[in-house]
């Protein structure tokens, strides 16, 4: 037998499973390098020919074009390179307030969805059937040209005590002035928020020891809203408002909300909450009735009960489809362009693009930026996802 | 291993390039006669430049071009496919090969001619930047224009005129900027601006669109040169040549008073200037590799320069511009074209 296997002969190199598959990876890897340096070279001798100016040079060069909202100081004589600065707050802007109103949102109508009265649970499952089904780019294009575009114009403005105005240019509101004096006030608050999380521990650890429940919640508001007040009140109110005021063509001063922005945000997040409430609503399905059983048996309210036993454990099946959620809305915040909100792709992947001319370079940095953004909002979205997994001990 | 890896890397990609050799931009005359019809860019819609009626048919100055270059290069108007664009797309549109001829009331700029790759055959309208406003408003001039919102199409050099404007004259405005240029006209309508700025041509042609077209004025100040042109991309300058002269003749048979009417009359003509324009004599088209009659061809299906200026814009349309800088030179205007010879 021994000398039977011994004598079996070596199959030759290109029979070897492992030489074999060493040498397919090496040949797929080389025709993916070689197609990418032929895509490469041919867009290159090609720009070339055409005499199409390239590289990254055109970011330092003057932008010559206003744009109507940017979240840092923009004028006509700063950059490319800052325009696309303006422009990706402009879209983080949207997409981090809206993932914020649409999770509200969606998990209110979510749970609403599952309420036992009646009116509550059909025009929650209205709500989702609406929004869901209707396309995003039309509702946006509802949102700004039909509700926004019937707002009055700014000598007729609605008003409310003259301070704030709403009118066809936008949501006009008082703006803060800070006074020297006033960093107390954010310096008090992160002291708050600081001795909140103590508390909350030190409560944690008693009800644990003891089985004493303390209230952390209000004794946290008390600390993080009380502290910076009187802070404030001691320091001697160190704010002013900047009110706007009809000056001209439009209101000057104060803070304004375009009603692009409104529209989009509106859209994104409403539309979004519906496929979230969907989510929030199959998550909180997925726990077996026996917890709630178990819940009330053991003495908890009902309140208590959707806190402590059912949310905690419906975020394990919620999270997945939730960042999914996140993902599409950032995505979808592209759609800007068609209604003049001045997010990435419509100033630089749009406007900048026009003006330059230079098509590779500038779609090359914005799907970067999408890229970026996707992936971060995925990694803590997965980091969360592990701590809010199920632990098995 | 790692070594015999990163060499069989290098031969496969060297093999690669070395089998594909240079890349080729291809020669845009070569590919129109081999599909038969041009595909020529135009606007989304912009009455008396290029405008789609009810049934889908374009007509308008910017089409003229592009159906005069049919009819030089295939002795047929119609063989002409269009592509509506707004203003942002059209450059990447044209540099991509997704179209043949740019003809989109496009000024004519330096960085458009250099940078984006491509080339201005011409001028077929000389045009200049202006503001339309609401008459409730009472504004006379654009020097009253100070903290207005202005509503401008993305893309456009008018976008850059307009800031280079208000910096200048020290003043301030707030820019809400559209895609599409019916969306701007609708916003100056709805209030969402009190200004919309666009070429004057434009601004007139997005009036007769708006509901209300009287409430709505044109302010007198013209605050750019606005030189519009068709454009080609680099690289094929036998294409360059055809459209640039298409555009040439159109000139040049209105000059020596040829039209679409008299045109069979005039090729019995004697004058050695119309003889050789028209093909009888000598073989100017064939230099431009195009058929003899490619002169005739565009007039007759065409017409010259002031037909078609006067059937989409002039006194045979609803905008009736006047022809201003557009006259001929020996009309006191600035068309002018090279002679045929």
């Amino acid at each position: 037998m021994a000398d039977q296997q011994g004598g079996v002969a070596k199959p030759p190199f290109w029979n070897d499973p492992t030489i074999r598959s060493v040498a397919f990876q090496i040949i797929a890897l080389c025709v993916v390098v070689g197609i990418g340096y032929y895509l490469f070279h041919n867009t290159q001798t090609n720009l070339q020919q055409r005499g199409i100016a390239s590289g990254f040079g055109f970011l330092q060069n003057p932008a010559g074009f206003g744009i109507i909202q940017h979240l840092i100081p923009y004028n006509e004589s700063d950059t490319y390179g800052r325009v696309f600065v303006v422009g990706l707050l402009n879209t983080l802007l949207v997409s981090v307030l809206g993932i914020l109103l649409a999770t509200f949102l969606g998990f209110v109508i979510g749970v609403a969805r599952l309420s036992r009265n009646w009116l509550v649970a059909k025009l929650a499952m209205v709500y989702i059937e609406i929004f869901r089904n209707i396309p995003l780019l039309l509702q946006i294009f509802f949102w700004y040209f039909a509700v926004l575009r019937n707002v009055p114009s700014p000598r007729q403005s609605l008003e409310l005590g003259d301070a704030v105005f709403l009118n066809i240019r936008g949501f006009y509101l008082p703006a803060p002035v800070f006074q020297p004096g006033f960093w107390v006030v954010p310096l008090t608050l992160l002291v708050g928020v600081i001795a909140t999380v103590v508390v909350r521990r030190w409560a944690h650890r008693r009800q644990e020891m003891t089985g004493q429940p303390f209230h952390a919640f209000y004794a946290g508001l008390g600390l993080m809203l009380g502290l910076p007040l009187l802070a404030f009140a001691l320091a001697g109110f160190p704010l002013a408002w900047d009110y706007p005021v009809l000056q001209g063509f439009n209101f000057q001063g104060g803070f304004v909300i375009i009603p692009e922005l409104a529209a989009l945000l509106f859209a994104l997040s409403i539309y979004t909450a519906a496929f979230i409430a969907e989510i929030v609503r199959s998550g909180i399905q997925a726990v077996s009735h026996g917890q709630t059983e178990a819940a009330y048996s053991l003495g908890l309210k009902p309140g208590q009960t959707l806190r402590l036993v059912i949310i905690p454990q419906a975020m394990r099946v919620i999270i997945p489809p939730l960042t999914s959620q996140y993902l599409n809305l950032a995505k979808n915040s592209s759609l800007a362009a068609a209604i003049a909100y001045p997010d990435l792709v419509s100033i630089f992947a749009g406007t900048v693009l026009n003006q330059t001319g230079q098509a590779i370079e500038v779609i090359a940095m914005t799907m970067a930026v999408y890229l970026t953004v996707s992936l971060s909002i995925s990694l803590l979205m997965n980091w969360y996802n592990r701590r809010a997994a199920l632990m098995e001990r | 291993m790692k070594k015999s890896f990163a060499i069989l890397a290098t031969t496969a990609t060297l093999a690669c390039v070395l089998a594909n050799g240079t890349a080729q931009a291809g020669a845009t005359l070569d590919a129109v006669k081999k599909k038969g019809f041009i595909q020529c860019g135009v606007s989304d819609g912009l009455p008396g430049f290029s405008y789609a009626d009810d049934k889908g048919k374009f007509s308008g100055i910017d089409v003229d071009v592009c159906r005069a270059a049919a009819a030089a290069l295939f002795g047929d108007a119609g063989k002409v496919k269009y592509t509506p664009l707004t203003a942002k797309e059209r450059f990447t549109a044209l540099q991509s090969g997704e179209i043949d001829v740019l003809s989109r009331n496009t000024t004519w700029t330096s960085t458009r001619d250099s940078a984006l790759g491509l080339n201005f055959t011409g001028i077929t309208y000389y045009d200049g930047q202006g503001f339309m406003v609401n008459k409730k408003l009472g504004v006379k001039s654009a020097k009253e224009l100070d903290g207005a919102t202005v509503c401008i199409q993305a893309g456009t050099t008018t976008e850059l005129n307009l800031s280079d404007y208000f910096r200048a004259n020290n003043m301030k405005y707030t820019p809400v900027t559209y895609d599409k240029s019916d969306e701007s006209a609708k916003s100056l309508e709805t209030g969402r601006c009190d200004v919309l700025t666009s070429d004057q041509s434009q601004l007139y042609a997005q009036r007769i669109k708006l509901a209300t077209p009287d409430d709505f004025v044109v302010l007198p100040e013209v605050i750019s040169k606005e030189p519009l042109g068709p454009a080609v991309r680099h690289g094929d300058d036998e294409w360059f040549d055809i459209v640039k002269w298409t555009l040439f003749a159109m000139v040049n048979t209105e000059e020596m008073g040829i039209d679409s009417k008299n045109v069979d009359e005039k090729l019995k003509s004697d004058n050695p200037d119309v003889k050789r324009l028209l093909g009888v004599e000598g073989d100017k088209g064939k230099d431009l590799g195009l058929p003899n009659d490619w002169v005739v061809q565009i007039v007759k299906q065409v017409g010259n320069y002031g037909e078609v200026f006067e059937r989409n814009v002039g006194q045979g349309s609803p905008l009736k511009i006047e022809r201003g800088l557009n006259a001929l030179w020996s009309q006191g205007g600035l068309q002018y074209a090279p002679p045929v010879r």
